[in-house]
């Protein structure tokens, strides 16, 4: 144990000698390691942020909603799922636990001399449910408000902050289109839910106002007539989306499957979408599968890099201390001490960059961070198209990535240590004291 | 069959005689370059008894070194037989020959070749890790010797900060740390003046009167006049041997 010891410190004195060399030797394995490092905990943030992505959606979700097809198509103005559509998939779908139908429309809200643009959303009961909103203060509608089409309103956090500075809101009546809603609750914040690429859009509840769908069907009707400077557009349409909760996990991708088919029959128009939250799982693995091998092709790359390097270095000192190897021999060392002294170098060189690669793998949540803010300083375009997952993903560190990283460098000192080192012990010990 | 009556004999003759430090018969070395063969040693033969002083003469390329390397358990010879004590070192592998020379020999080289990057006492040492007697008491002796070789003022300089004949009395001290019998020096003042040739040669015969068994390999006649037997080589031959001082004279015996 001892004499490990002096061997080891004896190998650090011998790579003190020339600390320029030691270092730049230790550049490869340092990369190497810290790619490892991130890799492992880049696939972990990517898998947290799908898991967090799924939990926000809801993992027994499955969304249909209204896609506007291409203007030649619609004839009469009207498109996408109906009422009567939501009524068939209760009827004909027996794994629907719930299904929420949804009618989104961008209005004016006003309180007195306050004003602001949102979403005014007609839903029913169940909404907060399986979009994880939670009630602060009042109520939510009930089946009731949707019975008698009350002119009720929920409002969410951020909405009730804008009209109600001072807090306060239930009660109060509100103006969208010309008509008042009453304030019988208010929701808490929510963060807004991620998007799932292309038929999916990251949706943002705060600037909501919750209605009965009854209602809005009546009071605002099916036709939104859009006027911009220039352009005229009219959209005739039912219901903007329907949030459907299936049963049981298990039954998920096969409910959404049932309930595409069951409202294709009705369509001749490709006017809807249906979005499966627990198909994030899938894409969040095809994303992680990305990062690891791209990250374990540059940690393969610097570990081998490093390793030859590393040979490289230690052949150079066995050459040039071949007449220290002559005089230890010459003074009893066996074969075996000459190999253990030069493979204890070998991995001391290595767990060196080892050692700095976890450092680097430590700060590589800053780290990735400022990396990507250049990136999108330098190349926005570039980045716009890469996925959400991508762009936001937060590195998670995983514990067990630094024990790992030791046994890399541990295994790589060695490896590419033992050939230098058994030619070392293979000299002859009077060729070696003649060597100068 | 008759090689190993032959070693038992030898064996049995060691224990009734005056115990002898080595016995050489007819030993030869060859060493083969690009395809010619050059006979450094041929058919060397001489006894050594424990706590003798010897000094080998002889030309340049005589095949002095080669046969000081064969006693230091260095290399392995080609023919013949080489008993250090009463082992065949010809039939040794390169572990047993490390150990030998770990435990048994002490060398002292022409250009000392001490560890330019270790302080003296650390120089010291450096058998003892290879021995596997590194303790605090074997730590004292390092200390000890090197102010027994008159350096004990300057335990922690580095070679570089020494003169020539403090490196060789480091190289001295390395080659007792082990406590060997047998001391082998190859020049040992080659590249010394007169006065430290003449130190160091005190240090030895100091040695020698301890009871250890030196050899030394010479060019100068007046070096080779204070040891008590001179061997001449010439073309890997024993030309002369000569008795200087008798041996028995040293009481030499190691207590
Ligand atoms: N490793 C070797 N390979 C080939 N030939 C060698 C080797 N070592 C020694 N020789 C040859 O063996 C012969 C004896 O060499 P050795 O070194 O023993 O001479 P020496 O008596 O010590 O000479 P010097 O007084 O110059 O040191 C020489 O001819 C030398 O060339
Ligand atoms: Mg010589």
């Amino acid at each position: 144990m001892g004499s490990w010891f002096r061997t080891i410190k004896l190998s650090i004195k011998s790579l003190l000698l020339h600390p320029m060399r030691s270092a730049l030797t230790v550049l490869g394995i340092f990369i190497g390691v810290a790619s490892v490092i991130w890799l492992l905990a880049m696939g972990e943030g990517i898998g947290r942020a799908a898991q967090e992505q799924i939990a926000s959606l809801g993992a027994r979700n499955v969304i249909v909603r209204t896609i506007k097809p291409s203007s030649d198509d619609v004839q009469d103005g009207g498109y996408g799922l109906t009422r009567n559509d939501y009524v068939r998939l209760l009827a004909t779908v027996p794994t629907i636990d719930k299904a929420i139908p949804i009618r989104i429309v961008s209005q004016e809200f006003r309180y007195k001399t306050r004003n602001f643009e949102g979403r005014l959303v007609g839903s029913t009961p169940d909404y907060p449910l399986v979009t994880n909103l939670v009630q602060d203060q009042g109520r939510f509608l009930t089946d009731s408000d949707l019975e008698r089409e009350r002119n009720y309103c929920v409002l969410a956090a951020e909405s009730a902050e804008r009209l109600f500075p001072s807090g306060n809101a239930l009660g109060k009546e509100i103006m969208v289109d010309d008509t008042f809603y009453k304030v019988v609750g208010v929701m808490q914040p929510r963060a807004p839910s991620a998007g799932i690429g292309g038929s999916l859009a990251a949706e943002d509840f705060s600037s909501d106002v919750y209605v009965p769908i009854t209602t809005l069907w009546r009071r605002i009707g099916d036709m939104i007539v859009i006027t911009k400077p220039g352009q005229f557009q009219r959209d005739l349409v039912e219901v903007s989306q329907i949030t459907i909760q299936v049963d049981r996990r298990e039954r998920v991708l096969q409910t959404a499957d049932i309930v595409r088919e069951t409202i294709a029959l009705d369509h001749t128009l490709e006017d809807f979408g249906v979005t499966v939250p627990l198909e994030l799982l899938q894409q969040a693995e095809t994303t992680r599968l990305m990062f690891i091998l791209f990250l374990g092709m540059i940690a393969t790359i610097s570990l081998v890099v490093g390793g030859i390097g590393i040979m490289n270095i230690m052949l150079a000192t066995v050459t040039e201390r071949t007449h220290e190897i002559g005089i230890r021999r010459a003074l009893g060392a066996k074969r075996q001490d000459i190999t253990r002294q030069f493979l204890v170098e070998s991995t001391v060189l290595s767990l060196a960059g080892g050692l700095l690669g976890v450092l680097g793998g430590l700060f590589c949540r800053p780290l990735s961070v400022a990396a990507r803010s250049l990136l999108e300083h330098w190349f926005p375009q570039q980045m716009e198209t890469l996925p959400d997952l991508i762009r936001t993903v937060e590195p998670q560190l995983v514990s067990w990535s630094i024990p790992l990283a030791f046994a890399i460098s541990l295994v790589v000192g060695i490896l590419f240590g033992v050939y230098p080192a058994l030619r070392a012990a293979q000299l002859d010990p009077i060729e070696a004291l003649r060597h100068e | 069959m008759q090689a190993k009556n032959h070693t038992e004999n030898l064996g049995k003759e060691n224990r009734s005689e005056h115990s002898l430090a080595a016995r050489l018969r007819d030993l030869s070395k060859d060493y083969v370059l690009s395809g010619e063969t050059v006979h450094a040693l041929r058919g060397v033969s001489f006894d050594v008894p424990q706590g003798d002083f010897i000094s080998i003469m002889g030309p340049s390329g005589s095949g002095k070194s080669t046969l000081l390397n064969l006693l230091g358990c260095l290399d392995r010879p080609t023919s013949g037989t080489f008993l250090l004590g009463g082992d065949d070192v010809a039939h040794m592998n390169d572990d047993r020959l490390s150990e030998t020379r770990a435990s048994r020999i002490g060398f002292v080289f022409q250009s000392y070749n001490l560890l330019p990057a270790l302080s003296v006492v650390e120089n010291i040492e450096v058998p003892l890790y290879y021995s596997g007697q590194l303790n605090a008491a074997a730590r004292n002796r390092c200390v000890e010797l090197a102010e027994m070789v008159g350096l004990g003022s300057r335990l922690d300089h580095r070679p570089s900060e020494l003169s020539g004949g403090q490196q060789q009395r480091v190289a001295i001290a390395r080659s007792l740390v082990n406590d060997p019998r047998f001391i082998l020096a190859d020049e040992p003042t080659g590249n010394l003046d007169s006065a430290t040739t003449e130190e160091i040669l005190a240090l030895l015969a100091q040695l020698n009167d301890e009871g250890r068994t030196i050899i030394i390999v010479t060019h100068e006649p007046d070096v080779a006049q204070q040891t008590r037997r001179t061997i001449v080589l010439l073309d890997g031959q024993i030309l002369s041997d000569e008795r200087l001082k008798p041996w028995e004279a040293g009481s030499a015996q190691l207590s």
